[in-house]
């Protein structure tokens, strides 16, 4: 605990520098844009060739955009935390900014960048892939966006434990998979609801999932993440 | 000592009735089990199976609790507690899916379906998995015992989506799943029999005995593990 209680609005403002840096530092060298982007092109290239001129089902379609989403978020999104223990800035961070603003800084820059990566994963895979069409929007438009706060909300804890236990990336997968089941399945169902045309109210059950998922992992995460940033 | 002679008495009384007192179709004597329709002989696995899916998710909050425990007082005797229990999971959980598995087979025709509960138990076996890797990744005591118990806790948190949500809205071949005749809910009525019922709770009780052997038994030879290597 850090020494004397914090004035309100100065946690606010220490997340936003948190992330700002973060910004700025990704800006400077554009690695996890570049490396996430270029993953979802080579995925997406990559079904494009194993498909030839087959064309799969709607059902499998949808399931597998999420299939390159989940595993383009592995691919970057452990990048921020990485990245403070290859420059040795762990202990700077951590004498600089009290543990809750380091978190929900972290989380807000992982959001940013995946629902960005989000929105142009469903573009490419829009345009590029024959058969997969969309036929309830408004459905479809939640799912993506639930899914992501979902994404980063869980791909972030997940990270600052990975980045502390110095795996680089090996075990990201392995840890968060069976934590982010509970979205995939739901988001996997809600895509095949849009494409086929169901109604908005029928996929409400997916969504106050999606919802509860994302409440109960942010809110237990931001409770555990002093443990892990602090030795 | 007590303890040993109720779980031995216990656990030999509900193998020697839950395999074998005799099944007929209009149960009269406090011995004979009713014949359930398309189960027959097969229904005595909820004796033993459901049990060790019991003590798997028994084992999973039991490491739980002791990893909050560790992060509250960073004492690593609590370490050694939650590793202890989620080694015992992971052997139940790998007995309760291959008995699962094996009866699935002859009952429902295949090994595997992905019902909502194989989902689960699937997911529970990726999660101990991922928790052992984590902790052999990592050499520092301290460091390992602080992340692998933050991992315990986000997965927990996240498992009950699985054990009570998942199944309740997704149609399945357990019992409780949507779309179950009897009714979908967290609490199943197994149509059991009064004698059934007995066993039931009996193998329920001892296998949760079993497992606090068991667990004790690991704390201790943990310990005496752990109090050799500081001393070379």
């Amino acid at each position: 605990m850090p020494p004397g209680k914090p004035r309100p609005g100065s946690l606010l403002r220490s997340v936003r520098t948190v992330f700002l840096k973060d910004w700025r530092s990704e800006l400077r060298t554009r690695y996890a844009v570049s490396a996430l982007l270029m993953f979802v092109i080579t995925t997406i290239a990559i079904i494009l060739f194993s498909l030839g001129s087959e064309s799969a089902s709607a059902d499998a379609l949808s399931g597998m955009l999420w299939v390159v989403i989940f595993f383009a978020s592995m691919s970057g999104l452990s990048r921020t935390f990485v990245m403070e223990e290859e420059r040795g800035t762990t202990l700077t961070l951590q004498l600089a900014a009290p543990p809750a603003a380091v978190f929900f800084g972290k989380l807000l820059f992982n959001l940013v960048l995946v629902t960005g990566i989000n929105a142009v994963t469903v573009l490419l895979y829009a345009l590029f892939i024959n058969g997969f069409v969309i036929r309830t929007m408004s459905i479809f438009v939640v799912t993506v966006v639930l899914g992501s706060i979902a994404l980063a909300a869980a791909s972030t804890v997940i990270a600052a434990i990975i980045a502390r236990a110095n795996t680089k990336g090996t075990l990201y997968p392995v840890l968060s998979f069976p934590i982010m089941l509970p979205l995939l399945l739901s988001v996997i169902e809600a895509t095949r609801k849009a494409s086929e045309g169901a109604f908005f109210a029928e996929a409400g059950g997916e969504f106050q999932l999606l919802i509860s998922y994302i409440v109960v992992v942010v809110v237990s995460s931001s409770m555990l993440f002093e443990y892990i940033w602090k030795d | 000592m007590v303890l040993k002679i109720t779980l031995g008495i216990l656990l030999t009384a509900v193998i020697v009735f839950g395999i074998g007192l005799p099944m007929s179709p209009h149960p009269q004597a406090w011995y004979e089990l009713p014949v359930i329709p398309g189960l027959e002989e097969k229904a005595r696995i909820i004796f033993f199976h459901v049990p060790t899916a019991w003590l798997s998710v028994v084992a999973f909050l039991t490491s739980m609790w002791y990893a909050i425990r560790y992060l509250r007082s960073r004492d690593l005797a609590y370490d050694i507690r939650s590793s202890a229990a989620a080694g015992l999971g992971l052997m139940f959980c790998i007995l309760a899916t291959v008995t699962g598995a094996v009866w699935a087979k002859f009952n429902w025709g295949s090994y595997w379906n992905w019902d909502p509960r194989e989902t689960s138990i699937f997911v529970l076996l990726l999660i101990y998995g991922a928790y052992f890797s984590l902790r052999s990744a990592v050499e520092v005591e301290e460091k390992r015992a602080t992340l692998s118990s933050a991992y315990s806790i986000i997965a927990a948190v996240t498992v009950p989506f699985f054990i009570f949500i998942m199944p309740r809205i997704m149609p399945g071949l357990h019992p409780g799943s949507k779309g179950d005749p009897e009714g979908a809910g967290p609490v199943v009525d197994f149509k059991m029999s009064p004698n059934m019922r007995v066993i039931f709770f009996a193998s329920l009780i001892a296998f949760t005995l079993l497992f606090q052997w068991m667990f004790s038994l690991r704390v201790r030879a943990a310990k005496i593990e752990a109090h050799n290597r500081q001393r070379g």
